[in-house]
């Protein structure tokens, strides 16, 4: 069975983006456009990474990264922040709150692909 | 009728219980545990006031002239006013100088005036041993009436005298032996008696309880309480007036001048001061005792009508003398236990009085009166004595002594004639002498020791011979035609009626003439007189008494040296090695220096000696002492006042210091506050920097992936390739639009912004604008609706700048229209002067919070549905900028869900405007 990625974005064109360089290597997709659709499907869809941007309406990213590792179930979720933000401060922050990856935007898609099947093939 | 010895032993045991009271007092002092130091004691040690006469003769004034004997017990209620400024203000004084006594207290703020000093003894001595005697008498009588000597009252009846005499001298001794073991223990006279007012404060006590037992027992007792008496007493010929207030019994103005009276006698008889000031505590004990003190006084007078009424009721036609009321009525109604607790409080009211008196006189006396003398008496070589301390106490006892039997004579020849009232009255005459000196000394600075001299010479010779000396004819030891024809036969100096004035009641005339010239002397001869440079330190020293802190000292009345090792001996000389060393060793612990290894004594340290000296001998013999060792360097008045003024300044300076750091610290807050706001700002442009960054990289990030999307993918179908590419290319023109805005709103707000003004017709504005959207609008299927006037509407403006307005509200409007009936309706119309314009959407609206927001930088409002609306956020923002810019206004009205409608307005512009616009476009 494939392994399974959440996207978590509000821009439809990066979401779009997204979508098509995951799908090309070889995962299940789903979309969540807000914090509390993401929560909806994390436990619906159960996936193995989210790509989750930081800059989100009514709760932002680094609230459902707290979500997720706050939940003994979700604790084997892979979470790589997206953000435009790139000031330290943001990075260290992500980090503490327990992502696994942080990766900038705008991101060199090769490198974004890479690092996602190098986190899921580790686990 | 009670036994001799009945009356003997319960006195003696009563004195005993007395000196028990005091001894434990005083050990308790020693051992740092006081007993008096609360308010009550306080208080009750202040009712020393009630004497004897309070006790039998209140009783006897009220029988003869009814509710007059009030205004005695007014005045101390009037200090329940007035003692907080001048009472407190006495007592820091004192407390500061270590003042001993009154006569200290004036002498020491006339400059350390001896002369001064003695002269107040003097007065004190003069005007208080009849007072003394007094008490003596009506101790003396009421042993008489209690043991059943005399059948009847005690009038001037020969066949008693001797006897009379004979028990007052025994009085008079023991109550001498007594004080002087009460009252003269130690030499420090600042050194409070405490064992001494404890036992004061339990008299007070005893008297009180004595005089509501007897007031009890006639009212209830011999009648039906209040109001059967007083109905007897008004059925009574003779007795009716005694109620009524009628200008037969006494004039409104002797009312005034009595009260006056007692209230200065309050303040300042001797042992008033005494209690009152130099055994006080606590300042703050003040505060109660101004009236705890007036209550005592209401309580004890309760029943003086009821009784005096009870007498004459009881004993019409003076068959016994009112004075002895009290005493007769229990007696002859076979309640000797109630006349001997009369008896007893009797006692303790005179024996109070007394006591305390003479300890005060004593102290005057030997501190004001006879060291002064026997230091200027070279020949007894007393600088020379090495211990001056037995001296001290010996002259103090012996005074003790000699105070008793004067007061013995007095009774002797002159006493036994006179009523008790007139007695007490003349002794409160003759202190109100001190009043100008007291009063004008700490409220005035000019007061001068010249003024207080002359003023309290003429008021004591005005009282004088205008009471004590012709109170002697009405008793036949002076020719009557003294009174009758005046002083060497003028008779204008009649001693009741001086220079003409009639009509006033003696005390009362006798007030206002010693008072007058004592007063006006004062004050005219201050105005006059040059004082010398120690008047003006003691001057600021008693008048600024609350400016100058007790550290702060003023000690500029003095420049010169002495070595430690005299001022060691002087003191050793007065009050002994030991309290020498302790007092040096105090010194040196306070001010951390070793003051064996001083070379010279400061200003500051002689000082501490001499407010030592003072408090054992008095300000003026301390002075004097202190200058024998000191080498002084005599400061001209000038020098002293330049001096004062220094410290004034210095004063004045540290105050301003303070007010200057105070001003500094709220200029650091301020400081620290905009520093905050700073701060503040600084976060708000890193918030906003990095907001932009955010802004530009999303576009950026899609025209990125989607370019290594295309250049990694040569093989994606075509619809798809062409899909990716209108991202990239809309996302590049997100990005160009953005960047432009920013450049907007930073030309705006740096005002380097270029605007084109010029007059326009709006109408065009918003036909260019509808143009430029009318594509975007068919996409959306969105139906506009036009209401504008058919006449050119004219507004002064940058045309590009308007239509980038309209531009921005329209597109707005289309993209927040509802999805699938998109309305939007643009309306101009002309109202006073102005043009407004709205734009009108129909979709979702924006909640009244987020209204406020919208125009804010990058705030967009989000919205559950659709999610992230395009644009940059600064839209709304640069739109506003532009219409403030235009001197108008923008704003939004709008409900969830029923549209929004946003308007803006603009100045209207008139043909006049023309060259306004020409100077505006320059």
């Amino acid at each position: 069975m494939g392994k399974k990625i959440l996207i978590v974005d509000d821009e439809p064109n990066i979401v779009i983006s997204l979508e098509f360089l995951m799908q090309q290597g070889g995962y299940d997709i789903e979309i969540a456009r807000d914090g509390q659709e993401a929560l909806n499907k994390l436990g619906s869809f159960h996936p193995d990474l989210v790509l989750l941007d930081v800059m989100l309406p009514y709760m932002d990213g680094f609230e459902i990264c707290q979500a997720i590792r706050q939940k003994p179930d979700w604790n084997h979720i892979k979470v790589i922040l997206l953000t435009a933000k790139g000031r330290e401060v943001d990075i260290t922050k992500g980090t503490a709150l327990g992502a696994d990856a942080y990766v900038t935007k705008p991101f060199a898609t090769r490198e974004l692909v890479d690092k996602v099947h190098e986190m899921l093939e580790a686990v | 009728m009670l036994d001799n010895w009945v009356i003997l032993v319960t006195s003696f045991a009563y004195l005993l219980i007395l000196f028990g009271i005091a001894y434990y007092g005083d050990r308790q002092a020693g051992l740092k545990k006081s007993i008096i130091s609360n308010p009550y004691i306080y208080s009750l040690s202040l009712a020393v006031y009630c004497t004897a006469w309070t006790f039998y003769g209140s009783v006897g004034r009220a029988a003869s002239s009814g509710v007059n004997f009030l205004p005695i017990y007014l005045g101390p209620t009037l200090m329940a006013i007035l003692a907080w400024p001048v009472l407190r203000k006495i007592i820091r004084i004192s407390k500061q100088n270590r003042i001993t006594s009154i006569a200290d207290f004036i002498a020491s703020r006339y400059g350390k005036s001896p002369i001064l000093g003695g002269m107040v003894t003097l007065i004190a001595v003069i005007g208080i041993i009849p007072y003394i005697s007094l008490q003596l008498k009506a101790i003396s009588t009421s042993f008489q009436i209690i043991s059943g000597q005399p059948e009847m009252g005690i009038g001037p009846q020969m066949t008693q005298h001797e006897i009379s005499q004979v028990t007052t001298f025994y009085i008079a001794m023991i109550l001498a032996m007594f004080t002087i073991l009460f009252g003269t223990r130690h030499l420090d006279a600042t050194e409070r008696h405490e064992g001494m007012v404890a036992a004061i404060a339990f008299e007070s006590v005893i008297k009180l309880v004595a005089f509501l037992v007897v007031g009890i027992f006639v009212t209830f007792g011999l009648f039906n309480g209040f109001e059967d008496l007083f109905a007897q007493a008004l059925s009574n010929e003779n007795l009716r007036h005694l109620i009524t207030l009628n200008e037969q019994t006494i004039g409104m103005s002797d009312w005034v001048w009595m009260t006056l009276l007692s209230f200065m006698a309050v303040l300042f008889l001797p042992r008033q001061f005494q209690v009152a000031v130099i055994e006080n505590v606590n300042e703050k004990h003040l505060r109660k005792a101004v009236w705890l003190f007036p209550l005592y006084l209401f309580v004890i007078n309760i029943f003086v009508l009821p009784i005096a009424f009870g007498g004459l009721l009881t004993y019409p036609g003076g068959v016994v003398d009112a004075d002895t009321f009290v005493l007769a009525l229990p007696m002859d109604h076979g309640q000797a236990g109630i006349a001997l607790l009369v008896f007893v409080g009797g006692l303790s009211a005179a024996t109070g009085m007394v006591i305390v008196e003479t300890i005060a006189l004593s102290t005057m006396i030997c501190n004001d009166l006879v060291m002064p003398i026997l230091l200027r008496l070279r020949f007894l070589d007393l600088e020379k004595r090495r211990d001056l301390t037995r001296l001290l106490l010996t002259i103090r006892r012996s005074s003790i002594i000699i105070v008793m039997l004067m007061g013995y004579i007095y009774f002797y020849f002159i006493g036994e004639f006179l009523p008790l009232v007139s007695i007490g009255l003349m002794s409160f005459a003759a202190v109100s002498q001190f009043a100008p000196a007291i009063i004008g000394g700490i409220f005035w600075r000019e007061g001068s020791k010249r003024g207080a001299m002359y003023g309290m010479l003429a008021g004591f010779l005005v009282w004088a011979i205008t009471l004590p000396i012709p109170s002697l004819a009405s008793v036949d030891l002076l020719p009557q035609r003294i009174i009758e024809e005046g002083w060497f036969g003028y008779f204008w100096l009649k001693p009741y009626a001086l220079f003409g004035l009639e009509g006033m009641g003696k005390i009362a005339h006798s007030m206002f003439w010693s008072l007058l010239f004592n007063t006006g002397l004062y004050v005219g001869l201050s105005l006059y007189s040059r004082r010398n440079s120690l008047e003006h330190t003691q001057a600021s020293r008693f008048v600024d008494v609350f400016r100058y802190s007790d550290d702060k000292e003023l000690s500029v009345t003095w420049r010169g040296t002495a070595t430690p090792a005299d001022l060691h001996s002087l003191l050793r000389r007065f009050m002994g090695k030991r309290r020498a060393d302790h007092a040096f060793s105090q010194y040196a612990q306070q001010r951390q220096i070793n003051i064996d290894k001083l070379p010279e004594a400061d200003s500051d340290f002689v000082q501490f000696i001499e407010k030592l000296l003072a408090g054992a001998v008095g300000s003026s013999t301390a002075r004097a002492m202190i200058s024998t060792v000191v080498k002084e360097e005599h400061l001209s008045v000038e020098e002293v006042m330049n001096l004062l003024d220094e410290t004034r300044q210095v004063i004045a300076y540290s105050r301003k210091l303070e007010q200057q750091s105070k001003e500094l610290e709220a200029a650091s807050a301020e400081l620290k506050a905009a520093n905050q706001r700073l701060q503040e700002l600084d976060r708000l442009k890193d918030d906003f920097v990095s907001t932009v960054t955010h802004e530009l990289r999303t576009p950026l990030t899609s025209v990125r992936a989607f370019s290594e999307i295309l250049h990694d993918n040569a093989d994606l179908d075509l619809s798809q390739r062409q899909h990716f590419l209108s991202i990239i290319i809309k996302e590049s023109e997100r990005l160009t639009r953005l960047i432009n805005q920013l450049l907007d709103l930073q030309k705006i707000e740096s005002e380097t912004m270029d605007w084109h003004l010029s007059p326009l017709d709006i109408r065009e504005i918003i036909q260019d604008a509808v143009n430029a959207t009318s594509q975007l609008m068919k996409e959306k299927g969105v139906i506009l609706t036009e209401v504008i006037p058919s006449q050119p509407v004219m507004v002064h403006g940058d045309r590009d700048r308007l239509i980038q307005v309209m531009l921005n509200l329209i597109s707005n409007a289309i993209k927040f229209s509802d999805a699938d009936n998109g309305k939007i309706d643009i309306t101009l119309e002309v109202e006073d002067e102005q043009i407004r314009v709205d734009v009108r959407d129909n979709g979702i609206g924006i909640h009244k919070e987020d209204q406020e927001l919208i125009f804010q930088k990058f705030r967009q409002v989000h919205h559950a549905e659709s999610g992230r609306p395009g644009g940059s956020g600064l839209g709304l923002p640069i739109t506003q900028r532009i219409i403030e810019y235009h001197q108008g206004e923008i704003w939004v009205k709008s409900k969830p869900n029923k549209g929004a409608t946003f308007s803006f307005n603009l100045p209207l512009a008139t043909s006049g405007d023309r060259e306004l616009v020409e100077a505006f476009s320059e």
